[in-house]
Formats: C-alpha cells, structure tokens, sequence
C-alpha cells in the first residue's frame, strides 16, 4: 500500500512538472524535501526524548497501573463477553493507559498481549472476533492528553503558543473515540444478530 | 469554552510534568536517572522515523511545487465549496488513516506554508494530533495473531477517522474564531 502511493506521488509529480515545465522545480524540491526530512525529524528528538524520559518515571513508579485501574469500571462496559479476571483485561487496561498518555511504543506490545489473549478465546482463528475490533477501535481512535509531536513541529516554525493546541486536540480525539465506540457497537450488534 | 479550552492547553503539561515527578518521588523512584534512561529511547525512535519522513518530505513537497497538488484541489474544489470543509486539508485528511509518516509530512508542509498560528495550521496539527494510523494499526495487531479476515474493524476504524477530521474542523474553527 505504502509503496504504491510514495511511488505515485513521486511519478505524477514528475509528469506533472514535465508538462506544466517545472522541471526546475522539482529538482530544487527533492532535496528541500529530504532536507525538511531531517530539520523536522531532529526537531521531533528534543520533545521525544523529553517526553519519553518523563513517562519512564511514570512507568516504574506505578502510575500506569493507577491509571488502569481507574479505568477498570470502564471494561465490562466495553467488553462483555471477555470473562471477569481473564488475562486479556489486564492487558486491555494497560494499553488503554498507554495510549492515553502518548506512549505509543508502550501501548503497542501491551496490545498485542491483548490481542493474543482474546485470539484464545476466540472461536473462528481466522476471523476477528467482536472484542478484538473493540480493541482495534480504541487504538485506532486512542485520545491523546499531549500531542508532543504536533508540539515540536509548531515550536520549530516558530509559533507563539505552540500548545495551544493540546486542548482542541484532547477534545476532537475524545469524541472522535465516542463515535468509534458507537459504531463499533452498531456493527457488533448487527454481526452478532446475522452469525446467530 | 474558549477559556476552558485554553486552560487545558496551558496547565497540561505543567501539571502531568510535577505530577509524574512528585509521583515518582514518593515512589522512591530515582527520577534524574530514570528520565535520562527513558530519554535516550526517545533517540531510537527518532532516528527510526528518520528515514521514512525523508522518503515522504521529498514525495510531499515534490507533490507540492511540481502543481500537481494545484491540479488535484482543482478537481476537488466543486465538491469541497459546498461542503465548506478547507480544500488545502484534504491531502492531509485523505493520508491521514493509510499513513503516519506520509501525514506528518503533509502536516509539516502545511504548517511550514501557512504559519503555526494560522486557521490552517492549528487545523492540520489537530487532525494529526487526534486520530491514529487506522491501516496500520489494523495490520499490526491483527497480523501478530494471524488474523485474516478483519469482520468490520476497518469500517470502524476509517468512519472514526471521519469522526476526527470532522470534529477537529468544528472545534479548531469554534475555540480559535473568537
């Protein structure tokens, strides 16, 4: 996938340029690009490297399993046919708690742990059962408190108030995991009513 | 609303940093140590995004100055008016679900051409900031447990996509307009 749309970017520019004769341009723009590549990216390490030593603190002092635990009401909600004190919801939970405090490199081994566990207790191997796409929803919509990334690259542009934007951010992430939610439910309902 | 909104942009960070480190503290943590152990991942994870942002930085801006991007808004520009959403966010909403670097590289650019603060900027750093990489994530999770047939996970996955292009639209334009 990833590599039909880089190649097609990249072919219909050059084509385009090649008729509208900008070939100048293009040349010029490869190599500001690759250039923008690393100013960015070198950009990215301050808050990155910043962010991730904070939130290493809050791995090893427990606060991740705090948090999960507030959380654990929020599970038989979401996932009602996962058995209470199975594995898997340990891992749901710690997940969840991940994504929510922007680690991305936490939350994913935590989710495929999640995963594993639910692929037990799931009849068909092949096909993914309702409480995996449950799953799937949260991380694909996961609400993020700090969006450091978005951060670094307002500060290297040199923006006035470049977390400004945490609000906004926190608020359309919140809701756009609700109407996930929701949908997900409508889709399992009408799955579960069709395989019955 | 605009002041709440504006609240949680500025203490949050303030107060998840002493938090974390009062936190860790009365956990008798060693935080100095433990930040800079966790700091160097950060260096990891930079240098592993680097090639992939360059691969796409180039694909963007060549995308960009070649007025191929021109040639695409064109096309778009009839079905955008009358759905008042800002054609120059359409490439960024269209990657955003099938690629996180490619995205951040749209993003990047739009900012770089429209300012930080501007309408289109604050815009295009809440829609990145506020929905995942849906194709990826799906790939990734369900890949690692040989799950072939994904039931309705991408349906779910790509309509809360929509979800957060259309609420970052309406949030970002209601909290910055005032």
């Amino acid at each position: 996938m990833l590599n039909i749309i880089w190649l097609a970017l990249i072919v219909i520019s050059i084509v385009v340029a090649a008729i509208n004769g900008r070939m100048e341009l293009i040349n010029q723009a490869a190599f500001d690009g690759a250039k923008t590549g690393v100013t960015v990216c070198f950009g990215l390490l301050s808050i990155l490297a910043f962010w991730m030593g904070l939130m290493r603190i809050a791995e090893k002092s427990g606060l991740l399993e705090l948090l999960a635990r507030a959380l654990s009401p929020l599970i038989q909600l979401l996932f009602p046919d996962v058995p209470k004190g199975h594995p898997a919801i340990g891992y749901i939970l710690s997940n969840m708690s991940a994504n929510l405090l922007g680690l991305g490199n936490a939350a994913t081994p935590m989710g495929l742990k999640a995963m594993e566990e639910l692929q037990k207790l799931n009849g068909d191997k092949q096909v993914a059962s309702p409480a995996m796409c449950t799953l799937l929803a949260i991380n694909t919509a996961s609400i993020t408190i700090i969006p450091t990334t978005m951060i670094a690259i307002r500060m290297q542009y040199g923006s006035v108030n470049p977390v400004e934007i945490v609000g906004t951010t926190l608020l359309s992430s919140f809701a756009a995991t609700i109407v996930a939610l929701l949908i997900d439910r409508l889709y399992r309902y009408r799955h579960v009513r069709r395989y019955r | 609303m605009y002041q709440w909104v504006s609240l949680i942009s500025l203490w949050a960070i303030p107060v998840t940093i002493a938090f974390v480190l009062l936190y860790g503290w009365r956990k008798q943590v060693p935080v100095y140590e433990t930040f800079v152990e966790g700091a160097k991942g950060g260096l990891t994870t930079t240098i592993r995004i680097l090639p992939h942002l360059i691969a796409m930085m180039v694909a963007v801006t060549m995308f960009r100055e070649s007025g191929a991007l021109e040639l695409l808004l064109g096309l778009l520009r009839p079905v955008l008016d009358t759905l008042h959403f800002p054609e120059e966010l359409v490439p960024l909403a269209l990657l955003r679900p099938l690629t996180g670097t490619g995205s951040l590289a749209i993003a990047t650019d739009l900012i770089a051409q429209h300012g930080p603060d501007s309408f289109l900027g604050r815009l295009a750093a809440t829609m990145q900031g506020s929905t995942d990489t849906t194709l990826y994530v799906l790939t990734v999770y369900f890949g690692a447990v040989g799950i072939r047939n994904s039931s309705y996970a991408l349906k779910v996955g790509l309509w809360s996509d929509l979800a957060g292009v259309i609420f970052s639209l309406l949030i970002v334009t209601y909290v910055f307009s005032k």
